[in-house]
Protein backbone atom coordinates (compact mmCIF):
# COMPACT_ATOMS: atom_id res chain seq x y z
CA UNK A 1 0.00 0.00 0.00
CA UNK A 2 0.99 3.89 -0.93
CA UNK A 3 2.63 5.35 2.60
CA UNK A 4 2.51 9.08 1.30
CA UNK A 5 3.58 11.83 4.02
CA UNK A 6 -0.12 12.63 5.29
CA UNK A 7 -1.31 16.06 4.07
CA UNK A 8 -2.47 18.98 6.42
CA UNK A 9 -6.10 18.52 5.49
CA UNK A 10 -7.63 15.97 2.87
CA UNK A 11 -11.18 16.90 1.42
CA UNK A 12 -10.74 14.02 -1.35
CA UNK A 13 -9.10 10.88 -1.39
CA UNK A 14 -8.98 8.46 -4.40
CA UNK A 15 -6.66 5.43 -4.78
CA UNK A 16 -6.97 4.36 -8.48
CA UNK A 17 -5.54 1.74 -10.17
CA UNK A 18 -2.59 1.36 -12.83
CA UNK A 19 -5.21 2.12 -15.63
CA UNK A 20 -5.19 5.30 -18.36
CA UNK A 21 -8.74 4.72 -19.20
CA UNK A 22 -9.77 6.07 -15.08
CA UNK A 23 -7.83 9.31 -15.30
CA UNK A 24 -10.71 11.26 -17.00
CA UNK A 25 -13.42 10.01 -14.78
CA UNK A 26 -11.52 11.00 -11.55
CA UNK A 27 -10.43 13.93 -12.84
CA UNK A 28 -14.22 14.80 -14.13
CA UNK A 29 -15.16 13.69 -10.27
CA UNK A 30 -12.31 15.92 -8.53
CA UNK A 31 -13.25 19.40 -10.76
CA UNK A 32 -17.18 18.74 -9.94
CA UNK A 33 -16.38 19.07 -6.13
CA UNK A 34 -13.83 22.10 -6.42
CA UNK A 35 -16.03 25.07 -4.90
CA UNK A 36 -14.61 27.46 -7.69
CA UNK A 37 -17.07 30.04 -8.80
CA UNK A 38 -18.09 30.52 -12.68
CA UNK A 39 -15.41 33.57 -13.18
CA UNK A 40 -12.83 30.88 -11.96
CA UNK A 41 -14.16 28.30 -14.31
CA UNK A 42 -11.62 28.29 -16.94
CA UNK A 43 -8.58 27.89 -14.23
CA UNK A 44 -10.59 24.84 -13.19
CA UNK A 45 -11.25 23.76 -16.96
CA UNK A 46 -7.99 24.21 -18.45
CA UNK A 47 -5.11 25.14 -16.03
CA UNK A 48 -5.99 22.28 -13.14
CA UNK A 49 -7.51 19.95 -15.30
CA UNK A 50 -4.49 19.54 -17.24
CA UNK A 51 -1.99 19.29 -14.69
CA UNK A 52 -3.91 16.71 -12.77
CA UNK A 53 -4.47 14.81 -15.98
CA UNK A 54 -0.67 15.09 -16.77
CA UNK A 55 0.22 14.12 -12.99
CA UNK A 56 -2.17 10.95 -12.95
CA UNK A 57 -1.02 9.89 -16.73
CA UNK A 58 2.90 10.44 -15.46
CA UNK A 59 2.45 8.30 -12.56
CA UNK A 60 0.09 5.54 -14.13
CA UNK A 61 3.03 5.36 -17.41
CA UNK A 62 6.31 6.07 -15.73
CA UNK A 63 6.03 5.58 -12.64
CA UNK A 64 4.23 2.41 -11.68
CA UNK A 65 5.33 1.70 -15.58
CA UNK A 66 1.65 0.39 -16.31
CA UNK A 67 1.89 -2.22 -13.76
CA UNK A 68 -2.03 -2.73 -12.92
CA UNK A 69 -0.89 -4.31 -9.39
CA UNK A 70 -0.07 -0.76 -8.54
CA UNK A 71 -2.36 1.50 -7.06
CA UNK A 72 -1.77 6.17 -7.67
CA UNK A 73 -3.08 7.91 -4.45
CA UNK A 74 -4.88 10.87 -5.30
CA UNK A 75 -5.24 13.59 -2.28
CA UNK A 76 -7.23 16.64 -2.69
CA UNK A 77 -7.17 19.78 -0.47
CA UNK A 78 -9.61 22.65 -0.79
CA UNK A 79 -8.42 25.10 1.04
CA UNK A 80 -8.88 29.33 0.75
CA UNK A 81 -8.14 30.43 -2.58
CA UNK A 82 -6.13 27.46 -3.58
CA UNK A 83 -6.48 23.92 -4.79
CA UNK A 84 -3.73 21.49 -3.34
CA UNK A 85 -3.65 18.11 -5.30
CA UNK A 86 -1.29 15.36 -4.62
CA UNK A 87 -0.17 12.47 -6.36
CA UNK A 88 1.34 9.14 -5.25
CA UNK A 89 2.48 6.72 -7.40
CA UNK A 90 4.17 2.96 -6.08
CA UNK A 91 7.49 3.17 -8.45
CA UNK A 92 10.87 4.00 -7.71
CA UNK A 93 10.57 7.73 -8.49
CA UNK A 94 12.58 10.08 -11.39
CA UNK A 95 14.65 13.27 -11.06
CA UNK A 96 12.25 15.60 -12.72
CA UNK A 97 15.13 18.09 -13.20
CA UNK A 98 16.41 15.64 -15.76
CA UNK A 99 13.27 16.17 -17.94
CA UNK A 100 14.47 18.67 -21.08
CA UNK A 101 12.60 21.69 -21.97
CA UNK A 102 10.24 20.16 -24.76
CA UNK A 103 10.04 23.86 -26.53
CA UNK A 104 13.76 23.69 -27.64
CA UNK A 105 13.79 23.38 -31.78
CA UNK A 106 15.50 19.71 -30.69
CA UNK A 107 13.06 19.18 -28.51
CA UNK A 108 10.20 20.00 -30.51
CA UNK A 109 9.40 17.06 -32.78
CA UNK A 110 9.63 14.72 -29.94
CA UNK A 111 6.44 12.82 -29.43
CA UNK A 112 6.68 12.51 -25.57
CA UNK A 113 7.96 15.32 -22.53
CA UNK A 114 5.46 17.66 -22.23
CA UNK A 115 3.28 16.60 -19.78
CA UNK A 116 5.64 17.78 -16.89
CA UNK A 117 6.19 21.21 -19.09
CA UNK A 118 1.92 21.96 -19.15
CA UNK A 119 1.78 21.54 -15.22
CA UNK A 120 5.00 23.92 -14.91
CA UNK A 121 3.67 26.63 -16.84
CA UNK A 122 0.03 26.62 -15.77
CA UNK A 123 0.25 25.53 -12.04
CA UNK A 124 1.08 27.96 -9.29
CA UNK A 125 3.09 25.34 -7.37
CA UNK A 126 4.66 21.43 -8.92
CA UNK A 127 6.73 20.18 -6.23
CA UNK A 128 8.17 16.45 -6.27
CA UNK A 129 9.08 14.85 -2.99
CA UNK A 130 12.69 13.68 -2.56
CA UNK A 131 11.99 10.35 -4.31
CA UNK A 132 10.67 11.57 -6.95
CA UNK A 133 7.34 9.45 -6.77
CA UNK A 134 4.94 12.18 -5.79
CA UNK A 135 3.65 15.75 -6.89
CA UNK A 136 1.76 18.23 -5.26
CA UNK A 137 0.13 20.34 -7.50
CA UNK A 138 -1.22 23.99 -6.11
CA UNK A 139 -3.59 25.84 -8.49
CA UNK A 140 -4.40 29.56 -6.90
CA UNK A 141 -8.31 30.85 -7.41
CA UNK A 142 -8.11 33.99 -6.59
CA UNK A 143 -10.08 35.87 -9.59
CA UNK A 144 -7.84 37.72 -12.08
CA UNK A 145 -4.70 35.60 -11.53
CA UNK A 146 -2.67 35.53 -14.74
CA UNK A 147 -1.20 32.59 -16.38
CA UNK A 148 1.57 32.38 -18.01
CA UNK A 149 1.61 32.18 -21.93
CA UNK A 150 -0.50 36.00 -21.30
CA UNK A 151 -3.80 34.00 -20.34
CA UNK A 152 -6.50 36.10 -18.07
CA UNK A 153 -8.66 33.58 -15.75
CA UNK B 1 -15.78 10.11 -27.39
CA UNK B 2 -14.27 9.15 -30.85
CA UNK B 3 -13.13 9.95 -33.91
CA UNK B 4 -15.22 10.61 -37.22
CA UNK B 5 -13.39 9.80 -40.71
CA UNK B 6 -14.59 11.17 -43.91
CA UNK B 7 -12.88 11.76 -46.94
CA UNK B 8 -13.15 15.27 -48.87
CA UNK B 9 -11.72 14.81 -52.25
CA UNK B 10 -7.92 13.88 -51.96
CA UNK B 11 -7.91 15.31 -48.31
CA UNK B 12 -8.62 12.32 -45.17
CA UNK B 13 -10.60 14.41 -43.38
CA UNK B 14 -10.39 13.24 -39.01
CA UNK B 15 -12.77 14.99 -36.47
CA UNK B 16 -12.13 14.30 -33.28
CA UNK B 17 -15.62 13.92 -30.90
CA UNK B 18 -14.76 15.04 -27.14
CA UNK B 19 -11.08 14.38 -25.99
CA UNK B 20 -7.96 13.61 -27.31
CA UNK B 21 -6.28 12.22 -24.23
CA UNK B 22 -3.53 9.46 -23.26
CA UNK B 23 -6.89 7.00 -23.13
CA UNK B 24 -7.70 7.21 -26.56
CA UNK B 25 -4.49 8.43 -28.78
CA UNK B 26 -3.94 5.30 -29.83
CA UNK B 27 -7.33 4.84 -32.11
CA UNK B 28 -6.65 7.68 -33.44
CA UNK B 29 -2.59 7.28 -34.68
CA UNK B 30 -3.88 3.75 -35.76
CA UNK B 31 -6.70 5.29 -38.02
CA UNK B 32 -4.48 7.78 -39.41
CA UNK B 33 -2.13 5.28 -40.40
CA UNK B 34 -4.18 3.33 -41.58
CA UNK B 35 -5.14 5.41 -43.93
CA UNK B 36 -1.52 6.30 -44.88
CA UNK B 37 -0.99 2.86 -45.81
CA UNK B 38 -4.17 2.88 -48.11
CA UNK B 39 -2.31 5.72 -50.03
CA UNK B 40 -3.67 8.78 -48.89
CA UNK B 41 -1.37 11.38 -48.51
CA UNK B 42 -3.28 14.60 -47.06
CA UNK B 43 -4.71 15.02 -43.35
CA UNK B 44 -7.03 17.39 -41.68
CA UNK B 45 -7.37 16.70 -38.23
CA UNK B 46 -10.67 19.04 -36.87
CA UNK B 47 -11.38 19.73 -33.25
CA UNK B 48 -14.13 21.94 -33.74
CA UNK B 49 -16.17 19.42 -30.95
CA UNK B 50 -12.79 18.72 -29.05
CA UNK B 51 -12.86 19.99 -25.56
CA UNK B 52 -9.54 18.94 -24.33
CA UNK B 53 -6.05 17.40 -25.24
CA UNK B 54 -3.84 16.49 -23.27
CA UNK B 55 0.41 15.95 -24.14
CA UNK B 56 -0.08 12.61 -25.07
CA UNK B 57 -2.35 14.26 -27.55
CA UNK B 58 -0.14 16.68 -28.44
CA UNK B 59 2.29 13.76 -28.65
CA UNK B 60 0.34 11.47 -31.06
CA UNK B 61 0.11 14.62 -33.38
CA UNK B 62 3.45 14.86 -33.53
CA UNK B 63 4.09 11.91 -34.38
CA UNK B 64 1.66 11.50 -37.04
CA UNK B 65 2.53 14.07 -38.45
CA UNK B 66 6.25 13.44 -38.90
CA UNK B 67 4.86 9.81 -40.47
CA UNK B 68 3.04 11.41 -42.77
CA UNK B 69 5.33 14.01 -43.94
CA UNK B 70 7.98 10.68 -44.63
CA UNK B 71 5.35 9.84 -46.92
CA UNK B 72 5.54 12.68 -48.89
CA UNK B 73 2.07 14.17 -47.14
CA UNK B 74 0.85 17.05 -44.73
CA UNK B 75 -1.46 17.09 -41.55
CA UNK B 76 -2.85 19.85 -41.07
CA UNK B 77 -5.52 21.22 -38.11
CA UNK B 78 -8.46 22.95 -37.44
CA UNK B 79 -10.70 24.52 -35.30
CA UNK B 80 -8.39 24.89 -32.41
CA UNK B 81 -10.68 26.50 -29.41
CA UNK B 82 -8.71 29.30 -26.93
CA UNK B 83 -8.27 26.89 -24.57
CA UNK B 84 -6.31 24.11 -26.93
CA UNK B 85 -4.52 27.07 -28.71
CA UNK B 86 -3.41 27.99 -25.72
CA UNK B 87 -1.53 24.29 -25.00
CA UNK B 88 -0.77 24.60 -28.55
CA UNK B 89 1.16 28.28 -27.68
CA UNK B 90 2.97 26.89 -24.44
CA UNK B 91 4.03 24.38 -25.72
CA UNK B 92 5.29 25.75 -29.16
CA UNK B 93 3.40 23.02 -31.52
CA UNK B 94 1.68 26.03 -33.10
CA UNK B 95 5.01 27.05 -34.99
CA UNK B 96 4.90 23.39 -35.82
CA UNK B 97 1.51 22.63 -37.74
CA UNK B 98 -0.28 24.65 -39.92
CA UNK B 99 -3.39 25.58 -38.15
CA UNK B 100 -6.61 27.06 -39.93
CA UNK B 101 -9.75 28.33 -38.12
CA UNK B 102 -12.00 26.04 -39.52
CA UNK B 103 -12.13 22.49 -41.33
CA UNK B 104 -13.66 24.11 -44.45
CA UNK B 105 -10.11 26.82 -44.48
CA UNK B 106 -8.21 24.61 -43.85
CA UNK B 107 -9.54 22.10 -46.94
CA UNK B 108 -9.62 24.86 -49.11
CA UNK B 109 -5.77 24.58 -51.33
CA UNK B 110 -4.66 21.78 -49.76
Amino acid sequence: MIDPHQPKSRDLVLELPTDIRSIERAVEYVIGRCPACAEQARLLQLNFRVGLTEALANAMLYGNCHDPSKRVLLEIAFQLGRIEARVTDQGPGFDPSAVPDPTTPENLTRPCGRGLFLMRKLLDEVCYNDQGNQVTLVLKLEPGDILEGGVQA
Amino acid sequence: MGFRVSQNGEVTLVEVEGQLIVGNRQELKQQVLEQLETGDRKFVIDFANTGYIDSSGLGVLVSLSKKIREQGGELRLSSLNEDLRTLFELTKLDTLFRIADNKDKALQGF
